[in-house]
């Protein structure tokens, strides 16, 4: 029988999420016993290459490209999982989220401490090529569907291995109290 | 502004007890109360300006900021809506050049929403500075508009008057009474003082065994047995004791208590100094809602003559010792005040936020003593039991509901109005009496009562079938139930929720939104059984009877309209987003002078 | 005054004080009804409704009922439960409740409820209501963002005179926490620790100090809210 494929992403976040699923230490070895990786910054495969099992979403949706990789990940995985508080719920991007757009992008490029006096010309970047920004964070599962979310910032590698372990052997999933935590 | 504002607080002797009443006169002299003006009152008063500022924010009549010399209420409730309120709404942003919640830039006019105003057989209706204007069109709302421009009085923006006392000079207003039935008990002949000589020589336990043996129950809608209320208070351990007259109307659909302050006031007044007679009080409080100051002088005028009359005042009657009087307390913009305890809170200055009971306000109620709170309607209904006794009185009605009620009704009708009739109407008769064809739906107690379907319109209006304060809509075939109903209704509890417990303030929000999500097509079948199970929740869990009933117009036409919410759900999925693209993007594409591309 | 009476939770018989409110006579006996917006001896607030419970089969607040003879409780359902994590639900959604940045991370009870509900997502919508932080006063941080509303700070936070330093504003949905600045500018820093302490959230901050537990060692990193009052009856 074949190994179930697994593909993460990290959208809206700081890639402290896959930081974690490192974390889950010499385990890693019996992971890549269990499952094979396709699309993923840990392996570097840039583009769906087959359908997989297992998708794991990192960070929330703040821009067009974060939506359109999330939707090509509801096409190409079974199962869909957001990992951490930004896929979750915005996290620390979602900050902006009551607060309109223009500020934000003033902030960004016009009044912020990084570009004082230094944007003299006042441009806002506009390319075409440049993902649109979205008028606030969207969680996750207000774009797709979503079936099981870990929580954490980012979330406990016992959480992250006891999920991805359970859901790859059809075991019952363990959720000690100490590893679901919101920080 | 300090000077008025200290003369003001001294009128009401800088007692924090009477802040709504400071409060409602500073706005009557300043317009608005701002930061400023709520820190000097709060000096005066000896609070904190946090204090004074969570009453103000409280209600909405209260501004924090200028609304115009002429503030323009437009009710937006669901009779207004079923009557052209669309219209209404845009005549005013067109004429007036303003939009919604927004003061023109001169300062002449603002322009606001308002929850029902106890108008609902002549709407759409307006209050502009405390005047209501009726059976609104996009011409009156031309010509009241260019009178504001004209800088005309506002009672001189319209000429017209309505029936009854609503032509007194004191009163002068457009509103008409529509009394279509006059029944045995409430509009029938009266003479004044009649039942106050008698209580006069009656022992205090004598007239409450008169109530208790009368069966009356509150005319408020919750129905508790009037006779047994007034013996707790009067049992109850401190001797200083109030009585309330519960005016608050503020039950989208109803309207008779309005009427009932229009054209039986005194009878009303002196329903209530027989409860002070009963329970040993010496002071009684009209609370009354804010919609209707447009009876203020009137009313005053009243209590006056009965004053004058021996009616009210010390020794009334001629008796020593019977004394009683009564003032009233205006509140000024929330729903939840119809709760009693909510008012009592109100009625002292503070948010209205409903208690925690126990303890009751029989026992611990107005200023913390024993306090009886009942509707206009039970008041006046005591004043003729008094006058005629009990046993007169339970021959009417039914077993479990004597006497009659006093239905508003409104809606898909020829003749909306006011109906006295006895408990144990059908709502088929009730359909009949008021010329109602193609009928769909009848809303009964207003939206925290029940939607009726046909199949169930050979129930009785009666306590132990069909409660009710008296609100009936009548809704006919033609409209988008969901839509135009159960929306509305959910906007106004949103609205009108105190906020202060969990599942009112959130779950009222989130009931809202799904259906605002069905509605747009993008409700599945789990979208209904979430919103059943929810709404169980909220009923359960909340605090009082505003978060008890509010997920009553989802529940009940889940049950009896199920058919049109599975008309409006996905059946082949069980995920829909409303996540949209090109309206996500618009804002900041738009900032950045960019085209959007969205494939 | 103090006269007992039996009463049964869960099926447990249980004896307590007839008159006191159900949640202190329980979690004397080692029975944690969940609550947030309790303080005991305080009038209670009634306003957070996680401690509802069944009593002969009604529904009604624990931290406000007062105990009868002969009351059948029920506290441990799966009914509740599904309530109070509906409630834990709706309050993380109508607020913003980011906990990483957050200083009461790991000591914040409305996050031990989540832990202790197991609440992985908000079944509802975040709302991501626009909620003004104050900071203008030396003592303590106001951050609208974080507040659930249980008016603890209202009920016992005082100026000298008696006056409420802390007192809500608007109403239902737009309900905010305010506070009275020129009250709130004299307060001292006893005040503003005890200001901070009764706060459940992390509304109420007092500066210059925070994060000074180093995670694992805070209230509700290795044990659930209310364990300290099961282990009573273990």
């Amino acid at each position: 029988m074949s190994k179930p494929i697994v593909a993460t992403t990290s959208l809206a976040g700081c890639f402290g999420c896959h930081m974690s699923i490192l974390d889950i230490d010499d385990r890693i070895l019996k992971l890549i016993e269990l499952v094979e990786f396709n699309k993923s910054p840990v392996d570097d495969i840039k583009t769906f290459t087959k359908q997989c099992d297992i998708g794991i979403i990192e960070g929330g949706c703040c821009n067009s490209e974060n939506v359109h990789v999330l939707k090509d990940f509801r096409k190409n995985c079974k199962i869909l999982i957001s990992l951490g508080e930004c896929a979750i719920m915005g996290g620390l991007p979602a900050l902006r989220n009551g607060i309109p757009v223009k500020e934000c992008i003033e902030e960004a490029y016009l009044h912020g401490p990084t570009v004082d006096g230094v944007n003299t010309e006042k441009v806002l970047p506009n390319d075409d090529e440049l993902p649109m920004i979205l008028d606030r964070v969207y969680p996750c599962h207000e774009i797709v569907k979503i079936d099981y979310f870990l929580p954490g910032c980012p979330p406990r590698a016992d959480l992250i291995w006891n999920a991805v372990a359970a859901l790859v052997t059809g075991n019952e999933m363990e959720l000690p109290y100490e590893v679901i935590k919101f920080d | 502004m300090k000077n008025t504002l200290i003369e003001i607080a001294a009128r009401y002797g800088k007692d924090e007890a009477r802040l709504m009443d400071i409060l409602m006169d500073a706005q009557q002299a300043l317009g608005y109360i701002s930061k400023e003006a709520m820190e000097v009152i709060a000096n005066e008063l000896k609070i904190s300006a946090a204090d004074v500022e969570q009453t103000v924010s409280f209600y909405h009549f209260f501004a924090r900021s200028p609304r115009g010399k002429y503030t323009i209420y437009l009710n937006n409730s669901v009779t207004s809506v079923m009557f052209g309120y669309q219209e209404i709404a845009e005549a005013f942003v067109k004429e007036t050049g303003c939009q919604f919640g927004n003061t023109t830039s001169d300062g002449l006019i603002g322009l606001y929403h308002t929850a029902c105003i106890g108008m609902s057989d002549q709407e759409p209706a307006a209050i502009i500075n405390d005047k209501v204007f009726t059976r609104l069109t996009p011409s009156k709302v031309k010509e009241i508009v260019a009178g504001i421009k004209a800088g005309k009085k506002v009672e001189d923006l319209s000429v017209e008057t309505g029936d009854g006392i609503n032509a007194h000079p004191l009163v002068k207003s457009m509103v008409k009474n529509n009394i279509m039935r006059k029944g045995e008990v409430i509009f029938a002949d009266y003479t004044l003082g009649t039942s106050l000589k008698k209580v006069a020589g009656m022992g205090t336990q004598d007239v409450i065994n008169e109530v208790k043996n009368s069966n009356l129950r509150g005319r408020g809608g919750a129905g508790f047995p009037a006779g047994m209320k007034w013996e707790f208070c009067s049992k109850a351990e401190d001797t200083t004791r109030y009585v309330i007259c519960n005016a608050d109307e503020g039950e989208p659909g109803t309207f008779k208590d309005r009427v009932l302050l229009t054209e039986k006031a005194a009878q009303v007044f002196e329903g209530m100094a027989i409860g002070g007679y009963a329970v040993g009080a010496k002071l009684g409080i009209l609370y009354l809602r804010a919609e209707y100051r447009y009876l203020k002088a009137y009313l005053e005028s009243v209590l006056e003559e009965m004053r004058k009359n021996n009616l009210l005042g010390k020794g009334i009657t001629g008796k020593a010792g019977f004394d009683f009087d009564i003032r009233i307390q205006f509140g000024a913009g929330a729903y939840v005040c119809g709760e009693e305890s909510a008012l009592i809170e109100s009625a002292e200055g503070h948010r209205g936020e409903p208690r925690n009971r126990p303890p009751f306000p029989v026992t611990k109620g107005y200023l913390m003593k024993p306090t009886i709170v009942n509707n206009v309607e039970t008041f006046c209904a005591v004043t003729r039991i008094i006058e005629k006794g009990s046993a007169w009185y339970t021959t009417l009605g039914t077993q479990s509901s004597a006497g009659t009620k006093v239905l508003s009704i409104s809606g898909d009708c020829e003749k909306p109005g006011v109906y006295e009739i006895q408990w144990g109407m059908s709502i088929k008769e009730m359909l009949e009496m008021v010329g109602a064809k193609d009928t769909m739906a009848v809303q009964v107690a207003g939206p925290s009562g029940v939607c009726l379907n046909p199949a169930q319109f050979d129930r009785k209006i009666a306590f132990e079938d069909l409660p009710t304060g008296g609100s009936m809509i009548v809704i006919g075939k033609f409209r988008n139930l969901i839509r135009d109903v159960v929306l509305n209704f959910m906007e106004f509890f949103v609205e009108e929720s105190c906020g202060s417990c969990v599942p009112c303030r959130s779950l009222n929000v989130v009931l809202k939104q799904r259906i605002e999500k069905i509605i747009a097509g993008n409700g599945t079948m789990e979208d209904l059984s979430e919103l059943e199970r929810l709404s169980k929740m909220l009923s359960m869990s909340t605090r009082c009877g505003l978060g008890q009933t509010s997920s009553n117009p989802i529940l009940t036409t889940l049950q009896n309209f199920r058919e049109q919410y599975e008309g409006l759900v996905r059946k082949d999925t069980d995920y829909i987003s409303t996540f949209d693209m090109a309206a996500s993007v618009k804002e900041s594409c738009e900032y950045v002078d960019r085209k959007p591309n969205i494939h | 005054m103090s006269e007992k009476v039996n009463f049964t939770i869960d099926g447990k018989t249980l004896t307590g004080e007839k008159g006191r409110f159900i949640v202190d006579v329980a979690a004397e006996q080692g029975v944690y009804i969940p609550t947030l917006c309790h303080m005991k001896g305080e009038k209670p607030a009634g306003s957070c409704r996680i401690c509802t419970v069944k009593v002969n089969g009604r529904a009604m607040a624990a931290c406000t009922t007062p105990l009868e003879a002969n009351m059948v409780i029920e506290n441990n359902t799966p009914e509740l439960a599904e309530l109070r994590k509906v409630i834990v639900e709706l309050l993380f959604v109508e607020g913003n409740h980011f906990c990483p940045s957050c200083e009461k991370s790991g000591n914040c009870e409305l996050q031990a409820m989540g832990y202790r509900y197991q609440m992985m997502v908000p079944r509802f919508n975040y709302n991501f209501p626009y909620r003004e932080v104050d900071a203008s006063t030396p003592k303590i941080y106001l951050d609208r963002n974080r507040c659930i509303f249980c008016k603890k700070c209202v009920r016992a936070i005082k100026d000298p005179q008696g006056k409420n330093i802390f007192a809500f504003r608007n109403r239902g949905a737009h309900l905010e926490i305010n506070m009275d600045l020129t009250l709130a500018a004299k307060m001292s820093d006893e005040q503003a620790k005890a200001a901070m302490d009764i706060c459940p959230v992390g509304a109420i901050l007092k500066k210059e100090i925070g994060f000074n537990v180093p995670i694992g060692q805070r209230k509700y990193d290795k044990v659930p809210i209310g364990s300290e009052i099961e282990k009573l009856s273990k």
